[in-house]
């Protein structure tokens, strides 16, 4: 873990159907470090079940996940595998 | 010191490739998976957009799989690449636009490429060898005997992709003349009984997994290629984007006339869905009823649209009644109000359906 503060961010992956949100999360979270959070917005139902299954194979938290006028918004805080 | 081999799977979310994972996982290799994302998968897409699956299990099968075998995934997307796969395969197609033996060469060769990546950096430990759950003589086109030698060959991994369900009907690999596999452990399953695989998964404790018919590629699929070859008769050349490909999966698509196309929804989900296209195509709103949206692609005359909506309103509520309203909508947002009547469903010619 390094010295530096966690750092937030967001990525928009409305309209995209699965798999399509799960690889921009994966692809998103390889530039983090660990400790930082990113918070996901998609369209698709899907993600409910594909972010968190996605984060438990490679060793990253879910903090939450919110349904909000047919929006899923997963919170996610990156862990050091 | 014993040293800890690695081997790097392609894994579709299909029982084949689970077990053949867990099978080298019984040998103590430590296993990674990568699942590719060509546009053209079943899963997911179908569901997510039609509303009368909402109560339908929306899991990801390649993520489902890694999880049962408590293995890590990279799921990348080649969708891009993956057009030249389509559009100019080698080895031709097979019953329909399914180039699979390109598909598998290609597959395993950006497999290949992962294995050659993770060599080259010093601070990762490579991988030693590739496996698939390929099994011979399970499908017509790519998982043939003689198709093997040729993906090993083609995909530049040679003899170090190992096919763990059938292994015993090639000849060795490297890992297993290296001494890293043990080839007696290994299995010779063959042909399209899938009574062996079944077994296994149930020695292994798997349940619920998943077991499209057909794989899980729409490219499989008559219909779905059929909408494809029209797609490219009629723009004159064989190209696509992966709008083109969702839309393909989504609605009643009917080509009244060469020069136009309709895409009607068919329940609310589908409806929901092709709003968000409502920029890049000219779209029918039934206003009086309820009913579909449709979506025109192509070069409509006016006179097109008017018969066009009088098609989709016979998709609608209204579809008894006298005249129906619509609203046509170009792509910049001008709408234009009218009266139809609509079609009869018996004149709604067969060979308008795509």
């Amino acid at each position: 873990m390094s010295d530096r503060d966690p750092t937030h961010h967001h990525l928009d992956a409305k309209r995209l159907l699965c798999p399509m949100p799960v690889i921009k999360t994966q692809n998103k979270i390889k530039t983090l470090e660990p400790g930082d959070t990113l918070e996901v917005i998609s369209t698709d139902p899907g993600v409910k079940q594909d972010i968190p299954a996605w984060c438990r194979i490679n060793g990253h938290s879910v903090i939450s996940v919110v349904e909000e006028d047919n929006e899923y918004i997963i919170k996610i805080e990156v862990g050091s595998s | 010191m014993t040293i800890q081999r690695k081997a790097i799977a392609l894994l579709s979310g299909g029982l084949d490739s689970l077990l053949a994972v867990r099978v080298i996982q019984e040998q103590g290799i430590l296993v990674e998976a990568v699942n590719f994302y060509t546009g053209f998968c079943v899963e997911g897409h179908t569901h997510a957009i039609r509303k009368k699956h909402k109560d339908k299990n929306k899991r990801n099968n390649a993520l489902w799989s890694a999880e049962q075998l408590g293995i890590k995934l990279h799921i990348e997307d080649i969708s891009e690449e993956y057009k030249d796969i389509v559009i100019n395969p080698k080895h031709g197609y097979g019953a329909n636009l399914n180039p699979c033996l390109d598909c598998k060469i290609f597959m395993v060769s950006k497999a290949q490429l992962m294995l050659n990546r993770a060599r080259e950096l010093v601070d990762q430990s490579g991988f030693d060898f590739i496996i698939t759950g390929e099994v011979v003589g399970q499908r017509p086109k790519s998982q043939r005997k003689e198709t093997m030698p040729i993906i090993a060959r083609e995909s530049g991994s040679d003899d170090l992709l190992v096919r763990p369900l059938c292994a015993k009907n090639l000849p060795p690999t490297r890992p297993e003349r290296e001494g890293w596999l043990d080839r007696d452990k290994l299995y010779g399953f063959s042909g399209r009984n899938r009574k062996p695989q079944m077994a296994l998964a149930e020695q292994f404790g798997f349940e619920d997994y998943a077991q499209p018919a057909g794989g899980c590629c729409f490219l499989t699929d008559e219909n779905y290629s059929k909408k494809l070859s029209d797609l490219w008769q009629s723009r004159g050349e064989r190209k696509y984007e992966l709008d083109d490909i969702m839309l393909l999966k989504v609605g009643r698509h009917l080509r009244p006339e060469p020069n136009y196309k309709m895409i009607v929804g068919r329940e609310e989900g589908e409806n929901n869905f092709l709003t968000g296209y409502r920029k890049e195509f000219i779209s029918i709103k039934i206003t009086s009823h309820g009913g579909p949206l449709t979506l025109i692609d192509g070069a409509p005359t006016e006179a097109d649209l008017l018969f066009a909506a009088r098609i989709a309103a016979r998709y609608s509520q209204g579809h008894s009644a006298d005249t129906v309203s619509v609203e046509i909508r170009a792509k910049n947002g001008v709408c234009t109000e009218h009266n139809v009547i609509p079609f009869p469903p018996q004149d709604v010619k067969a060979e308008w359906h795509i």
